[in-house]
C-alpha cells in the first residue's frame, strides 16, 4: 500500500528528501575516506605504506614522518585502559543484574549512565589537575618502589614518575570506557531467561557459580561485542589522554613515561602544521586512524549483532 | 499405601513482595517414592508452593514466607537452613526446557561438577547412567559433545531432569514439565515419572487434570491460594468431598 | 575446608569484588563531579558570562565570546544535524522499511556514531578550512552536525519502528498519501522519543572539543560571525587549562562547570522522558 501512495507528487518529494538525509551516511563515510586518501596522497607517495606504518620517525624539522610512535601509544594506551577497565566494568554488571538490592540498582546505573554522559574534555582536564599530581605523588612512587626491582615488568616502571604519562592516560582512559562496558554487558547479563538462572540455582549452584557458569557463557558474545567497542571507543578518544599524555615521539618502555597517540598528535600538531608534507603527513595519521577504528567498530557490530540474534531466538 | 513422610507443610502462608497473600494456611504431607500433583486453575498458587519446597522465592527479595515446611524431619524455612545443599537434593524441573549454554555432557555433569566430583571415568558413569534413567541416552549417546541446544525440546526437557537426576536428589519438583510439549514427548515423561517415583519422591504441577489422574498418587487441588482438598487421586477424581473440587475436576468451572 | 565451604568462600570473595567494582564506579562519579563541583563554583562569578577575556597575564575578564560562540556553533549544528537525521530515520524507518538498504545504513550510522571524533575534524579541515584559507564557525558547526546525523537518525529509524503498523494502514484506510501519514500521524506517535533522541544528541556535541580544534578553532575576541573563527567552551578549556596562568585555570575550571551542569541537565531530561513514556 506504501507504493501506490508513492503517486502523489509531494509524496514523491518527501520519500526523495528523506532518502538524500539517510544516504548521506554512506557518502559521508565514502566522502571521510576519499578526502583523507587524497589529502594524505603526498605523504604517501613519499613514505609509502609499510614505510610509513614502521616508521619511528617524527621529525618536522627533516619533513620525515613515520607513525609507529603514535600507534605504539594509542595501542599502548588502548591495551592497559581495556585491561583496567574490563573486569571493573564486568563486576559492575554483575552487580547490577546479580546482587544489588533493588533500591541501588537505580542509582548504580544512572551513575554509570551519568559517567558516559560526562564529556571527555572534562575527564581530560580532572586528569590534568587532580589525578596527575595524585599518580605523581602517591601511586606511580608506590608501584616503582614494588615493581622496579622485578624482573622482566621492572622496565615497566623505571623513571621518575611525572604523572603526565602513559599510566596517567590509561587509567583517566579506562575510567571513560567503564561505563560504555559495564551498560553493554549488564545489557546482555539481562538476556539470560531467569528460568535458565532458576534451574541452576535449583540444582544447588551458589549465586557466583550462576553468574561464572551460566550468565557469562550465556552473555559472552554480546559482552564480547561491547569489550570490542569500547575497544574502538579508546582508540579514537582524543581529549581525555591529551592533557596528560605530553607529546612525545619515542617508543619508550616505562609507564612513567610521556607518549603520543595519533589523536593527540593530530590535537596539538594539526593546527600548526606548516608544511605540505607535515600537514599530509598528519592526514595519513588521520587515515591509518580512521580505518583502524572502522575495522574495530565494524566487528564489535558484528557480534552485537550476532548476539541479538541468537537471544531473539 | 502411607509410608514414609518426606516433605511435611504445616500452617504455610507465603507473601510475595508487597504483602500479596499468595499462600495460605497450607497443610499438606508428601509421601516418600510417591508421585503428588498440584492441580487448580491459573494463578491458584500451585506453583508458588512448588517453589516454597526449595526456596527458589528467596532469589526475588521481598518474599516472606510463615509457618513450616519439614523436609525429613527438618524445617527448611528455618534460617539456618543451607539453601545450596537444600536445592542439591530437592532438584526441580521447569516449564520450558532450560539447558545451559554448554555441551550435553557438560550440561548432566554440571551438578556434579559443583559437587566436587572431579574424575573423568566417575563423571563419564554417572552422566550416562541419569540420561538411562531419563530415558534420553539411546538418542544422545554418539553425540555428548555436542551443544544441548541441538537437541529437540522434548530430548531438552529429559535432558533437564537427567540433570537433575544426576546430583542422586531425594525429591524432584515438576513445574508443568509438558505443558510445552507434543504429545509424544510429554507420554515419554510421563511414562518416566513412573520409573522414577522408585528412586526418588514426585511433586509436579500441572494444569492437566488428566495428567494428574495419570500419574499421581496424591492429588492437591488449590484456588485462590488456599488448598480446597488433598487426598489420594483415585479419591479427589472420583469422590471428592468439597463441592469446588468436583466442580473443578468435573470441568464445571474456571 | 569442605567442598561446599570452599565454594561459598570463593563465591563470597567473586560477589564481594564485583561490589567493590560497583562502588568504585561510583566513586569516580562522585569524585568527578565534585571536584568540577567544588572548583568550578568557586570560579563563577558574574564577569564570567558578561566579559569578554583579558590580555593573557592580565586578572579578570570573562569567557562571554565562548559562551556565546558555543551557543552559536551548537545551534546551527542543531539546526544541519536534526533536519538530516530525523528523514533519514524516517526514510529508513518508513520508505525503506524491511530492506537490505535500510539495514546497511543503519549498521553503517551504528558505526560512525563511535567514528573518531578528531577525524571528522579533519575531513572538515580539507572540505571547509583549507579552500576557504581559515578557521571558521561553520566548518565547527558542520563537523558537530555531521557527530549529530547518525545518531538522531538511529533513535528516530527506533522510535519510529515502535509506532504500531496499524495507526498507519488507518490513516491511509481515510485516503492519505503517506507523506501525510508519516507526518501527521507517525511523527505524532514518535514525537517524545524523537525529542528526547534530539536532547541526547545537543548534550553528546555540546562537550565536543576534538572536532573543533581544526575547524571553527578559537577567537579572543566577540564575534557572531560565522564565517570567521569562533570561540567555544571546550576549545577554550583546552587551551585555558594547559596555559600557565592561574586564573586561567580558574576560568577554565568554572567553563567546565556549566558545560557539565548543561549536559547532565540535558542527558537526565532525556532519561527521565524516556522512563516516563516508555516504561
Amino acid at each position: 500500500m506504501a507504493r501506490t501512495a508513492k503517486k502523489n507528487p509531494v509524496d514523491r518529494f518527501f520519500s526523495v528528501m528523506t532518502a538524500a538525509a539517510a544516504f548521506s551516511v554512506i557518502v559521508l563515510i565514502a566522502g571521510i575516506l576519499y578526502v583523507l586518501v587524497s589529502e594524505s596522497s603526498l605523504a604517501i607517495g613519499r613514505f609509502g605504506v609499510w614505510r610509513f606504518l614502521s616508521s619511528t620517525d617524527w621529525d618536522p624539522v627533516r619533513q620525515s614522518f613515520g607513525a609507529l610512535t603514535n600507534i605504539y601509544g594509542t595501542v599502548l594506551t588502548t591495551v592497559l585502559s581495556l585491561a583496567i577497565a574490563i573486569p571493573l566494568a564486568v563486576g559492575i554488571a554483575i552487580f547490577v543484574t546479580e546482587i544489588s538490592p533493588n533500591f541501588l540498582k537505580g542509582p548504580i546505573g544512572a551513575a554509570i549512565e551519568l559517567l558516559a554522559a560526562i564529556p571527555s574534555i572534562i575527564y581530560g582536564m580532572w586528569g590534568l589537575f587532580t589525578l596527575s599530581p595524585i599518580m605523581s605523588t602517591y601511586i606511580e612512587p608506590f608501584l616503582k618502589k614494588i615493581f622496579s626491582g622485578v624482573p622482566l615488568i621492572g622496565i615497566l616502571f623505571q623513571g621518575t614518575p611525572m604523572g603526565i604519562d602513559i599510566l596517567t592516560a590509561s587509567v583517566i582512559l579506562s575510567i571513560m570506557i567503564i561505563p560504555f562496558t559495564a551498560s553493554i554487558s549488564r545489557d546482555s547479563f539481562n538476556l539470560t531467561p531467569a528460568v535458565v538462572k532458576e534451574s541452576a540455582y535449583a540444582i544447588g549452584a551458589t549465586r557466583w557459580e550462576v553468574v561464572k557458569n551460566v550468565v557469562i557463557p550465556y552473555s559472552k558474545l554480546g559482552v564480547f561485542g561491547g569489550v570490542v567497542l569500547s575497544l574502538g571507543r579508546a582508540l579514537g578518544e582524543t581529549m581525555a589522554v591529551a592533557f596528560v599524555l605530553g607529546n612525545n615521539h619515542r617508543i619508550t618502555t616505562s609507564l612513567f613515561d610521556a607518549a603520543a597517540t595519533i589523536t593527540v598528535t593530530l590535537a596539538n600538531e594539526f593546527a600548526e602544521a606548516d608544511s605540505d608534507v607535515y600537514l599530509s603527513s598528519l592526514f595519513y595519521l588521520a587515515l591509518v586512524l580512521f580505518v583502524l577504528s572502522f575495522i574495530t567498530l565494524a566487528v564489535a557490530k558484528f557480534f552485537l549483532l550476532k548476539a541479538e540474534r541468537k537471544y531473539s531466538r | 499405601m502411607a509410608g514414609k513422610i518426606e516433605l511435611e507443610v504445616k500452617g504455610l502462608n507465603f507473601y510475595y513482595s508487597g504483602n500479596i497473600h499468595a499462600l495460605k494456611k497450607i497443610n499438606l504431607t508428601v509421601y516418600r517414592n510417591t508421585v503428588t500433583s498440584l492441580i487448580g486453575p491459573s494463578g491458584c498458587g500451585k506453583t508458588t508452593l512448588l517453589r516454597c519446597f526449595n526456596r527458589m522465592h528467596d532469589l526475588y527479595p521481598g518474599n516472606r514466607y510463615q509457618g513450616e515446611v519439614l523436609f525429613q524431619g527438618d524445617n527448611i524455612l528455618s534460617g539456618g537452613t543451607d539453601l545450596i545443599n537444600l536445592r542439591s537434593r530437592i532438584g526441580m524441573v521447569f516449564q520450558k526446557p532450560t539447558p545451559f549454554p554448554m555441551s550435553i555432557f557438560d550440561n548432566i555433569a554440571y551438578g556434579l561438577k559443583l559437587k566436587g566430583v572431579k574424575k573423568r571415568a566417575e563423571l563419564s558413569e554417572k552422566v550416562e547412567k541419569a540420561l538411562v534413567h531419563a530415558a534420553l541416552w539411546n538418542e544422545v549417546k554418539d553425540k555428548l559433545g555436542a551443544g544441548a541446544y541441538a537437541l529437540s525440546g522434548g530430548q531438552q526437557q529429559r535432558l533437564v531432569i537427567a540433570r537433575a537426576l544426576a546430583v542422586d536428589p531425594e525429591v524432584l519438583l515438576f513445574d508443568e514439565p509438558t505443558s510445552a510439549l507434543d504429545p509424544i514427548s510429554t507420554a515419554k515423561i510421563e511414562e518416566l515419572t513412573e520409573v522414577l517415583k522408585k528412586d526418588v519422591t514426585i511433586v509436579i504441577v500441572t494444569h492437566n487434570m488428566q495428567q494428574a489422574a495419570r500419574i499421581s498418587d496424591w492429588t492437591g487441588f488449590l484456588m485462590l491460594g488456599e488448598l480446597i482438598e488433598f487426598d489420594r487421586t483415585d479419591k479427589i477424581f472420583t469422590a471428592p468431598s468439597e463441592k469446588l473440587t468436583e466442580d473443578y475436576v468435573t470441568g464445571r468451572f474456571g | 575446608m569442605t567442598r561446599e565451604q570452599i565454594r561459598k568462600t570463593e563465591g563470597f570473595i567473586a560477589l564481594s569484588l564485583s561490589t567493590l567494582a560497583a562502588l568504585g564506579g561510583l566513586f569516580w562519579l562522585v569524585f568527578i563531579l565534585g571536584d568540577v563541583l567544588v572548583h568550578g563554583i568557586k570560579a563563577l562569578h558574574i564577569d564570567l558570562f558578561l566579559n569578554d577575556p583579558a590580555p593573557p597575564g592580565v586578572d579578570g575578564g570573562g569567557l562571554r565570546n565562548a559562551f556565546v560562540g558555543q551557543l552559536l556553533i551548537t545551534v546551527c549544528a542543531t539546526l544541519i544535524g536534526v533536519p538530516m537525521g530525523v528523514l533519514g530515520g524516517t526514510f529508513l524507518a518508513e520508505y525503506a522499511r524491511g530492506r537490505k538498504i535500510a539495514r546497511l545504513i543503519s549498521i553503517l550510522a551504528d558505526i560512525m556514531v563511535s567514528v573518531p571524533s578528531i577525524v571528522i575534524g579533519t575531513f572538515i579541515y580539507a572540505v571547509l578550512v583549507k579552500p576557504i584559507g581559515h578557521f571558521n564557525g561553520w566548518a565547527g558547526a558542520v563537523a558537530l552536525a555531521i557527530i549529530m546525523i547518525p545518531v538522531v537518525l538511529r533513535t528516530t529509524e527506533d522510535m519510529l519502528s515502535l509506532v504500531p503498523w496499524t495507526l498507519r494502514e488507518a490513516a491511509f484506510a481515510l485516503g492519505a498519501p503517506y507523506y501525510k501519514v508519516i507526518t501527521q500521524v507517525v511523527y505524532r506517535g514518535a514525537a517524545t522519543g524523537i525529542l528526547t533522541g534530539v536532547l541526547l544528541s545537543i548534550a553528546r556535541v555540546a562537550g565536543e572539543t576534538a572536532p573543533l580544534l581544526f575547524t571553527s578553532f578559537n577567537n579572543s575576541f566577540y564575534s557572531l560571525d560565522m564565517k570567521q573563527p569562533v570561540a567555544s567552551l571546550t576549545v577554550t578549556i583546552f587551551q585555558y587549562a594547559m596555559g600557565p596562568y592561574d586564573n586561567w585555570h580558574a576560568q577554565a575550571w568554572a567553563a567546565a562547570f556549566v558545560i557539565t551542569i548543561f549536559i547532565l541537565i540535558l542527558t537526565i531530561t532525556g532519561r527521565l522522558i524516556i522512563k516516563w513514556r516508555y516504561k
